[in-house]
């Protein structure tokens, strides 16, 4: 079985039919792109997938496991990580301790421990700082450690989402329009960073991208939304030339 | 791996600055006082500034953390001075000074706990303006129930009624522990400088420790984003209720050593009102909202002001409001961040030039 099955996914708001039938395989070590033009429903299916919105019908399985109308934390627990098509980070925290709140359910001690210093406190922050400083040193990041994470590049940034993301030890990760709002040689950056998550921690990844430069250089499979539907659906290079595809997105 | 130690010494010694400032202020205040140099006025305001000093550091811990605007925490000062002011004065004659002062604390501190998560169950689910709104009445509240409060004790037990006194129907030699709006009368004069000193270390000791724990670091993350918090699997309600309910805690805290510090307790608009509230906003964005040491200085240059400036009868609020606007001015316009940036650069070089020499 696929490490992500979604069957038949649909939700609407008032009148709107925003996602329809929607159905997804996607592999362990995949890169999958979704793709379609603006309001096709690319960023709802994220919403629907990490618990922002409950489905109205269709099912979610992420590892055989049923993930539908769980919520926001349970969804993340069971493994689904992800960052945003405006960037969302802590930004008056220092980058550290970003990628820490990333690791916060996996190295747990009570509110009592912390205020008052015991022995697992500083045991377990001690572990906690040296995992995040690795995931940042695997990034390349560890020179910005102290910085706020506000003051950083737009591209580093970017990378901070994904280390937290990846903080969160997900099985699938996915990205939203990662690319948005880089130039060539930051996106030509961030190609080799998804590829080296991917290849680096054998992570599984969907992404929406608007960038064909892109979607077309890394990404294996892919879907095309458009209004709310599936309209293609395969091998990158064979849905990229089918016409029905570049009738609906990508123009002659 | 260096620079990671000196990160970690640098907060530590930003925590250690603000515990020795209080201990340098007490051991001064202490000499001035034993050599008589310390006016009758200014050793009357000694527990007041420690009291504004918690409440504040309490207050920031909501606005500067958690970053939520409650205009309620005179309301929680409130329930923890009058439930420790009620036990204290049951047990008067029962328990020695000392754990009767440690029980009244814990109990007015857990009093105020209590009624913080009940309150904030609801309100922390609002936001911003909305939030400050349901607490300023939500304190309002608080004083005008404890307005019509009656309740006394004697050999039967506990009485209690909401309308006047004779309806306790208490015995002859019964103790009236509240008197509705005449509030609480007789309760052991239990705290004094050092004891607010050590409650106020105890304040900036739990608060700085948990701004730097796990448990701070997603409430502060909750602050800075909402949504990627709750993305990396952060229970907002649960962090959020956490710490707004050891805010309320430590204000109660501040309400315990002010009512020991009276002989009679009432809940007025002065000192449990909204006024209260705001004036100790006023506090925590003056002192820097998140910057418990400023907290702690705004708290009692605040509270000395209007006191000192007494002679001047009708101009006294008049300079306050100056003062006030001074301040603000200094902390928050970046003309004077970026002048004080300079003079502190300029130090560092001269200092620097200094170990060279």
């Amino acid at each position: 079985m696929a490490l992500l099955e979604i069957k038949n996914l649909g939700i609407s708001f008032g009148g709107l039919r925003a996602v329809n039938a929607f159905d997804i395989s996607v592999e362990k070590g995949q890169l999958y792109g979704l793709i379609g033009p603006n309001g096709a429903g690319k960023t709802t299916v994220f919403n629907l997938l990490t618990g922002v919105y409950t489905p109205d019908e269709g099912a979610i399985f992420l590892d055989g496991v049923n993930l539908t109308g769980k919520k926001t934390i349970d969804i993340c627990r069971a493994g689904i990580a992800r960052t945003f098509q405006n960037i969302r980070l802590f930004g008056d925290m220092p980058v550290l301790d970003n990628v820490k709140v990333g690791l916060h359910n996996h190295y747990p001690y009570s509110t009592f421990e912390g205020i008052f210093r015991l022995p697992r406190y500083y045991r377990t922050e001690k572990e906690m700082t040296a995992r995040a400083y690795e995931l940042l040193r695997v990034f390349g990041m560890e020179e910005y450690a102290d910085h706020a994470a506000r003051n950083l590049p737009y591209g580093q940034q970017r990378k901070l989402e994904i280390a937290r993301a990846m903080a969160t030890e997900p099985k699938l990760l996915l990205l939203d329009e990662p690319a948005a709002g880089m130039n060539p040689n930051e996106t030509k950056e961030l190609m080799d960073t998804i590829r080296f998550v991917r290849d680096h921690f054998d992570m599984t990844i969907l992404l929406i991208e608007h960038d064909m430069k892109l979607v077309s250089g890394i990404c294996e499979k892919l879907t095309v939304l458009n209004f709310g539907e599936v309209l293609a659906q395969g091998g990158t290079q064979e849905v990229l030339n089918d016409p029905e595809v570049i009738a609906a997105y990508l123009g002659e | 791996m260096k620079t990671k130690a000196g990160k970690l010494s640098k907060t530590a010694k930003n925590d250690m600055i603000t515990y020795g400032m209080v201990i340098a202020a007490y051991i001064i205040v202490q000499i001035l006082v034993s050599t008589g140099h310390v006016s009758s006025l200014v050793q009357g305001l000694l527990v007041p500034f420690c009291t504004y000093s918690i409440v504040a550091v309490a207050l920031n811990l909501t606005v500067g953390i958690l970053g939520e605007l409650s205009l309620g925490h005179a309301g929680f000062m409130c329930v923890g001075a009058f439930t420790s002011a009620v036990f204290s004065l049951a047990c008067k004659e029962t328990l020695p000074s000392v754990p009767r002062f440690a029980a009244a604390l814990l109990i007015g501190a857990a009093s105020a706990a209590l009624v913080g998560f009940l309150v904030g169950v609801p309100v922390l689910r609002l936001k911003g303006d909305y939030l400050a709104i349901v607490t300023l009445a939500f304190g309002e509240i608080i004083k005008n129930i404890i307005n019509a409060i009656y309740l006394g004790v004697d050999a039967e037990g506990l009485h209690f009624s909401m309308k006047d006194a004779l309806s306790l129907g208490m015995s002859e030699d019964g103790l009236m522990l509240i008197k509705g709006a005449q509030g609480v009368t007789g309760a052991p004069h239990d705290s004094n400088f050092t004891v607010g000193v050590v409650l106020l270390l105890i304040t900036l000791f739990i608060v700085q420790h948990f701004i730097r724990s796990r448990t701070g670091r997603a409430v502060m993350a909750i602050r800075d984003n909402r949504i990627a918090a709750e993305s990396v699997g952060i229970n907002i309600t649960k962090y959020k209720l956490i710490a707004f309910t050891i805010s309320a805690s430590l204000a109660g805290v501040a309400g315990v050593l002010y009512a020991h510090n009276l002989s009679t307790l009432n809940a007025l608009p002065k000192n449990f009102g909204y006024n209260m509230s705001i004036l100790i906003l006023v506090f925590v964005v003056l002192g820097g909202i998140g910057n418990m040491r400023g907290s702690v200085i705004a708290a009692v240059l605040l509270t000395l002001l209007p006191e000192v400036l007494r002679s001047l009868n009708d101009y006294r609020m008049l300079i306050y409001a100056v003062v006030l606007i001074v301040m603000m001015i200094f902390n928050w316009s970046p003309n004077m961040i970026f002048l004080r940036k300079r003079v502190r650069q300029r130090l560092a070089a001269g200092r620097e030039a200094g170990e060279e020499v």
